[in-house]
């Protein structure tokens, strides 16, 4: 499990716990998180689960893979540093404490 | 709004993507009123893809198919009613009767009522048993039992079910044959570029597939099934069927309730019926699109009516403009369709042959549809161009050399 912190676009911030084996972008969803919209439900098709990591987490998670890579390429106001997928990185012990920023619109 | 109308009682028949979504969206706008959320599978609402893809293939867990967990429901005050039937509408008294013979009373009410697999009919051998259909989590179930390596796999239609099946079982070490009566697997929904790829994807992996072929009838004994008799003569002994040709709407309910229907209950824009006071919207509506009226068969479609509608009762007005876009994964290898590939008279491909690949399909000179096929950068390019209406040059299109970036700034 890991305490993770979504903040959305107008500030308002959700701290939620969301169990190993589960996405980060699952984790929003469960917890009713709005603003990942994850229109495909995390088949990595859409780019609507976009996100942008805290700064000191970028290094820290698994490493961005190719379909994700490609797809956020070409995302809406994607930032190529920061923005991940959330429907392709599962949670661990290891991302106890992670931040993410919801981006104000999903393509 | 007047506030008068923030406390209407709505109805919403079938809990699906569709139904979920309209009720989530309709919260979302602040609407306050008593929501009831009608569904006859007894889960939650869930996500149907899937259920052709990895939970179908044992990689993920049935918890993760929901849309929302059950506290949401509770929380955003929608009443859920699963294992209920809706029986039947009657208009003049603005009441829906549901299996247990409770009447509801409704201001508004939403048919997200979806649609049902085309059956085998009895004589074909449709009653026997490892006859399978895939719609939905109770189907999938059922075929999970029946999908063990060494068995062999019968699978009718080579629509994107058919073959997202037939990847399923090669992968878990079943023989497989397809067959599909058309000329070739994937007529109805793509270019011969498109069925070509994936025909060679199965067939090198080990699917026998049968293009222009009937089955003629499922031979079964005791009620088992054992064989296939096609039209071309062959017989085959087999262990397991998949039906895979096509859905027909759910839109009964509405048909005896009086509703006009045209390939589904028909709609206008606002996903309004020809009943002020209903809606219809996801698989079981049809809705106009330029001069035609079409039907919809995806997730996004759903999601974006469901919108549309929710948008009317909160007096926002926005109405639905499909914007079509779709994917299917097979092995290891994933399709995005953006646009709508009807009425195109030229392919354009780029990459190839094996994946990345993608497909182009330009009306006149217009783009209106791309096959991205392990391509997200050709899909994503293609979405904002499509979706702005941009002129682009298929000669560039199909030089791999051009970047795909320069296709975005290309003028006008
Ligand atoms: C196996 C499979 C794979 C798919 N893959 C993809 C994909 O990769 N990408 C994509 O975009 N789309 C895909 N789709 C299509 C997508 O799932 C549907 O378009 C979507 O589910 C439509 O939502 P809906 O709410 O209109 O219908 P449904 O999700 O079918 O929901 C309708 C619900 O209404 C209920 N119902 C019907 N009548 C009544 C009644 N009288 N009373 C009570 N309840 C009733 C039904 O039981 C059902 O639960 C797939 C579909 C299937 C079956
Ligand atoms: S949910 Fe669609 S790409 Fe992540």
């Amino acid at each position: 499990m890991a305490t993770i912190t979504y903040i959305k676009h107008d500030g308002t911030i959700n701290v939620v716990d969301v169990a190993n084996g589960l996405t980060l972008m699952e984790g929003a969803r469960n917890n009713d998180i709005d603003g990942i919209v994850a229109d495909c439900g995390g088949a990595c098709a859409c780019s609507t689960c976009h996100v942008y990591v805290h700064i000191d987490w970028i290094e820290r998670l698994p490493a961005i893979e190719g379909m994700e890579r490609d797809m956020l390429e070409f995302a809406l106001d994607a930032d190529p540093k920061k923005s991940r997928l959330t429907c392709q990185i599962k949670v661990t012990d290891a991302l106890e404490g992670l931040v993410l920023q919801i981006p104000a619109e999903q393509m | 709004m007047p506030t008068s109308e923030k406390s209407q009682r709505t109805v919403v028949i079938g809990a699906g993507q569709a139904g979920f979504e309209f009720c989530a969206k309709l919260r979302a706008l602040g609407d306050h009123g008593p929501i009831t959320l009608i569904g006859e599978e007894d889960h939650p609402p869930y996500q149907r893809p899937p259920l052709s893809k990895a939970y179908l293939l044992g990689k993920m867990q049935l918890e993760r198919l929901f849309l929302r967990p059950r506290s949401f429901f509770e929380e955003q005050g929608i009443t859920l009613k699963l294992g209920t039937r809706c029986r039947e509408i009657d208009r003049a008294s603005k009441t829906v009767t549901i299996s247990d013979g409770t009447v509801l009373p409704y201001d508004r009410l939403v048919f997200a009522t979806g649609a049902r697999p085309v059956q085998l009919p009895d004589k074909m051998g449709g009653a026997l048993k490892q006859v399978h259909y895939v719609r939905t989590l109770a189907d999938a179930d059922a075929m999970v039992m029946d999908f063990q390596a060494g068995k062999h796999v019968f699978i009718v239609g080579g629509g994107y079910i058919g073959l997202e099946a037939a990847a399923v079982a090669l992968d878990l070490g079943m023989n497989v044959t397809l067959v599909e009566a058309g000329p070739r697997i994937l007529g109805r929904v793509a270019a011969t570029e498109t069925s070509d790829f994936f025909r060679e994807l199965h067939v090198n992996r080990g699917v026998k597939i049968f293009e222009g072929v009937q089955l003629t009838k499922l031979i079964g004994e005791n009620g088992n099934l054992t064989g296939a008799e096609l039209s071309d003569g062959r017989q085959i002994d087999i262990d397991v069927a998949v039906v895979g040709i096509g859905v027909t709407p759910n839109q009964d309910l509405a048909d005896a309730a009086g509703l006009e229907i045209e390939n589904g209950i028909k709609v206008d824009a606002f996903c309004r019926t020809s009943d002020p006071d209903i809606y219809a919207l996801g698989d079981c509506a049809s809705f106009p699109m330029g001069k035609a009226r079409i039907r919809m068969e995806s997730v996004g479609n759903a999601i974006d009516q469901a919108q549309a509608a929710a948008s009317v009762f909160a007096g926002t007005m926005r109405p639905y403009r499909a914007k079509p876009w779709f994917w299917s994964d097979q092995y290891d290898v994933k399709l995005q369709i953006i646009g709508l590939s009807t009425g195109y008279d030229r392919v354009v491909t780029r990459g190839g042959p094996s994946a990345p690949v993608s497909f182009w399909y330009f009306a006149e000179t217009r783009l209106i549809a791309v096959d991205a096929i392990n391509d997200p950068r050709a899909y994503m390019v293609a979405k904002r161009l499509i979706e702005h209406g941009k002129m682009v040059d298929p000669d560039r299109v199909a030089d791999i050399e051009t970047d795909l970036k320069s296709l975005l700034k290309q003028d006008n």
